[in-house]
C-alpha cells in the first residue's frame, strides 16, 4: 500500500473498515458526513453492516446492542451528535462494552457553526453521561495520525472493554492528506462475556450497567475505576517538540498543535526557546509528563480552540511550579502562528 | 525548500477544488509533503469556493494558511479581494484575465494574466478552464514539469472519459506554454 491522498473523514472510516469494523450506526451532521457516506459504500462490500438511524440516540444504542451481541463496532458524530449520544456512552461503560466513537468536533454550544472548534474538550473528556466512568480520548493531529489512531482505538476498546473516543476537529475531516492506512486486520479479543445465545455454556451472559445491590455496585464501580488506573499505567501518549531546552512551553493538542510548531520554529529563529508539549491520548491525560517537561521553562502556555477548557488539566499537571497562560479562539477562527508568537513575547514582557 | 502555501479561488462550479486536489495529488507524488483544505460550508453557496494547498519537503506545520499565501489563482473577483491582503511579499498572482481586474495589486507582488475562459472556448469545451489554470500553475512552481500535468489529468481522467482527457491536457499545455 503506497500513499493515497484522502479526505480525514474518508481515511478515518477506511481506516475503520481494515482494521475489522463489523458495524457502523450513525446519523448525519456535518462536519463529519463523509465518514458515514464513506461507510454507507465500502462496509457492506467487506462483511459489514451499514445503517443510518433514526436519530444520534438510536444510533449509540445500535452500538451498545451490536457490541453486546460481540461484533466490533463504531459509530460518529459531531458536537451536537455526541452530546445527545451521552447517555448510551454512559450505559456502554457501564456495560463494559468496546466500542468505537468517532467525533468530529465543531462550533458550539448549541448548534454553534459548522467549522472546526475544540470547544469539545470536556465533553470528551468529562463527559455528559450519569455515574462513574471514564471514556479513552485519542486526539490526532492530522490525517494520517487519525487513521491510526481509529485502529489503535478499537485495540484499546477490546483490551480493556471500553468506549473509546476518537476526537477529531473539523480540518482533520474535511482536509485531504497523503496517507498509508495499515490494512493489516486487528484480531479481536475472544469476547467470551459477549450475549452471543447460550449454546453449551453453563450460565448465561448478560450485558447490563444495572446493579441495585449497593455493595455489588460499589464493586462494580471499583472495578471501572481499577481498570482505568490500569489504563492511567500503560497508555499515556504525548509527543514533544524542542522542548528539551525551552524557555517557554505550549501545550496544545489536535491540528491547533502544527500551527503551534510553526509558531515555535518562528520563535526560534528570533531566540525565544519556545517547544511544544502535545497530548496525544486526552483520556488518560499526561499529567506526570508535562508537569516533567514545565519544570525549567518560564511559563507554560496552554493554546486551544475553546475558551480555555485543557488549560484546567494543564493547570492539574503543571500544579503551580510556573505560571500557567492562556491563548484561545473560538467560533471557527483558527489562530495564526503570529498569534501564539505576539502571545508568547507578550507573557516574556520587556524582552 | 520554502514552503508553497497556494489558494485557488472562484465561483463554485469553475472547479477550483479539484484542481487543487490535483496540485496536491502531483506534489505527493513528487514525494512531498502536502495537505489540501477546502472551504466548506456555508460560503460555499453562491461566493467564492477556495482550497488551500500546502507544500513542503519538512512537516507541513499548518494546514490552514493564515498568512504568507506565496500561489493565489484567482478565477473571479471576489477571490482576489478575499486573498489580496494575505499574499506575501514576491507572491505570484495567477489571474483569470476575463474576469480579474489587477488594478488594485500591489507592486510587490507578480501577476500573471491568462484567459481561462478564452482558452476553454478555443478548445470548445468551458470545462476545461480549470486544467488550463493547473497548467498556468504548474508552470510557476519550480517542482513540477509539463509532464507530470499531463500524467495527473491521464489519471484522473483517462479510464472515465478519454475525450475530455485529451481537451483537459490541451487546456494544460497551452496555459503551460503561455508564458
Amino acid at each position: 500500500m503506497g500513499k493515497v491522498l484522502m479526505k480525514g473523514n474518508e481515511a478515518i472510516a477506511q481506516a475503520a473498515i481494515s482494521a475489522g469494523c463489523e458495524g457502523f450506526f450513525g446519523y448525519p451532521i456535518t462536519p463529519q458526513n463523509e465518514v458515514p457516506e464513506y461507510m454507507s459504500k465500502y462496509l457492506a462490500k467487506s462483511g459489514g453492516v451499514f445503517v443510518q438511524a433514526e436519530s444520534e440516540i438510536a444510533a449509540i444504542n445500535m452500538v451498545y446492542g451490536a457490541a453486546a451481541a460481540g461484533a466490533r463496532v463504531m459509530t460518529s458524530s459531531s458536537s451536537p451528535g455526541i452530546a445527545l449520544k451521552q447517555e448510551g456512552i454512559s450505559y456502554c461503560a457501564g456495560a463494559q462494552l468496546p466500542i468505537v466513537i468517532v467525533s468530529v468536533s465543531r462550533g458550539g454550544p448549541g448548534l454553534g457553526s459548522i467549522l472546526p472548534s475544540q470547544g469539545d474538550y470536556n465533553q470528551a473528556t468529562r463527559g455528559g453521561g450519569n455515574g462513574d466512568y471514564r471514556v479513552i480520548v485519542l486526539a490526532p493531529n492530522g490525517v494520517q495520525e487519525a487513521t491510526d489512531m481509529v485502529r489503535h482505538a478499537f485495540r484499546l476498546a477490546d483490551t480493556y472493554r471500553i468506549p473509546v473516543m476518537v476526537m477529531a476537529d473539523g480540518i482533520i475531516g474535511q482536509m485531504m492528506e497523503p496517507v498509508e492506512i495499515d490494512t493489516t486486520p486487528i484480531p479481536k479479543a475472544a469476547n467470551l462475556w459477549a450475549a452471543t445465545g447460550k449454546g453449551n455454556r453453563d450460565h448465561l451472559n448478560v450485558v447490563n450497567s444495572m446493579h441495585l445491590d449497593s455493595v455489588e455496585l460499589e464493586d462494580h464501580n471499583i472495578l471501572l475505576n481499577n481498570k482505568y488506573l490500569e489504563i492511567v499505567k500503560n497508555e499515556v501518549e504525548y509527543e514533544k517538540f524542542l522542548s528539551d531546552d525551552a524557555d517557554v512551553l505550549i501545550v496544545a493538542y489536535g491540528t491547533p498543535s502544527r500551527i503551534v510548531k510553526s509558531a515555535i520554529k518562528t520563535l526560534r529563529e528570533e531566540g525565544i526557546k519556545a517547544g511544544l508539549f502535545r497530548p496525544k491520548t486526552l483520556v488518560p491525560y499526561p499529567y506526570d509528563a508535562l508537569h516533567e517537561a514545565s519544570k525549567n521553562v518560564k511559563f507554560v502556555l496552554c493554546a486551544e480552540l475553546s475558551m480555555g477548557q485543557m488549560l484546567v488539566d494543564v493547570k492539574l499537571a503543571v500544579n503551580g511550579i510556573v505560571p500557567v497562560h492562556f491563548y484561545g479562539r473560538t467560533g471557527g477562527i483558527i489562530f495564526e502562528p503570529s498569534e501564539i508568537v505576539n502571545a508568547v513575547k507578550s507573557h516574556l514582557g520587556g524582552k | 525548500m520554502k514552503s508553497i502555501k497556494l489558494v485557488c479561488a472562484g465561483f463554485g462550479g469553475q472547479g477550483v477544488l479539484s484542481m487543487g486536489q490535483m496540485v496536491a495529488l502531483m506534489a505527493m507524488k513528487k514525494g512531498f509533503n502536502t495537505s489540501w483544505m477546502p472551504s466548506y460550508g456555508p460560503e460555499m453557496r453562491g461566493g467564492t469556493a477556495n482550497c488551500q494547498v500546502v507544500i513542503d519537503d519538512a512537516e507541513i506545520a499548518s494546514p490552514i494558511i493564515a498568512e504568507g499565501i506565496t500561489l493565489l489563482l484567482a478565477m473571479n473577483q471576489m477571490a482576489l479581494t478575499k486573498f489580496q491582503p494575505k499574499l506575501e511579499k514576491g507572491a505570484w498572482l495567477i489571474v483569470n484575465e476575463a474576469l480579474v481586474n489587477t488594478d488594485e495589486v500591489p507592486s510587490d507582488v507578480h501577476v500573471l494574466k491568462v484567459d481561462f475562459n478564452k482558452i476553454a472556448s478555443e478548445i470548445g469545451n468551458p470545462k476545461v478552464q480549470n486544467m488550463a489554470a493547473l497548467g498556468s500553475i504548474a508552470a510557476q512552481l519550480d517542482i513540477f514539469d509539463k509532464q507530470d500535468g499531463i500524467e495527473i489529468i491521464e489519471e484522473k481522467f483517462g479510464m472515465k472519459n478519454p475525450e475530455l482527457t485529451k481537451l483537459n491536457q490541451k487546456a494544460f499545455e497551452v496555459a503551460y506554454d503561455h508564458h
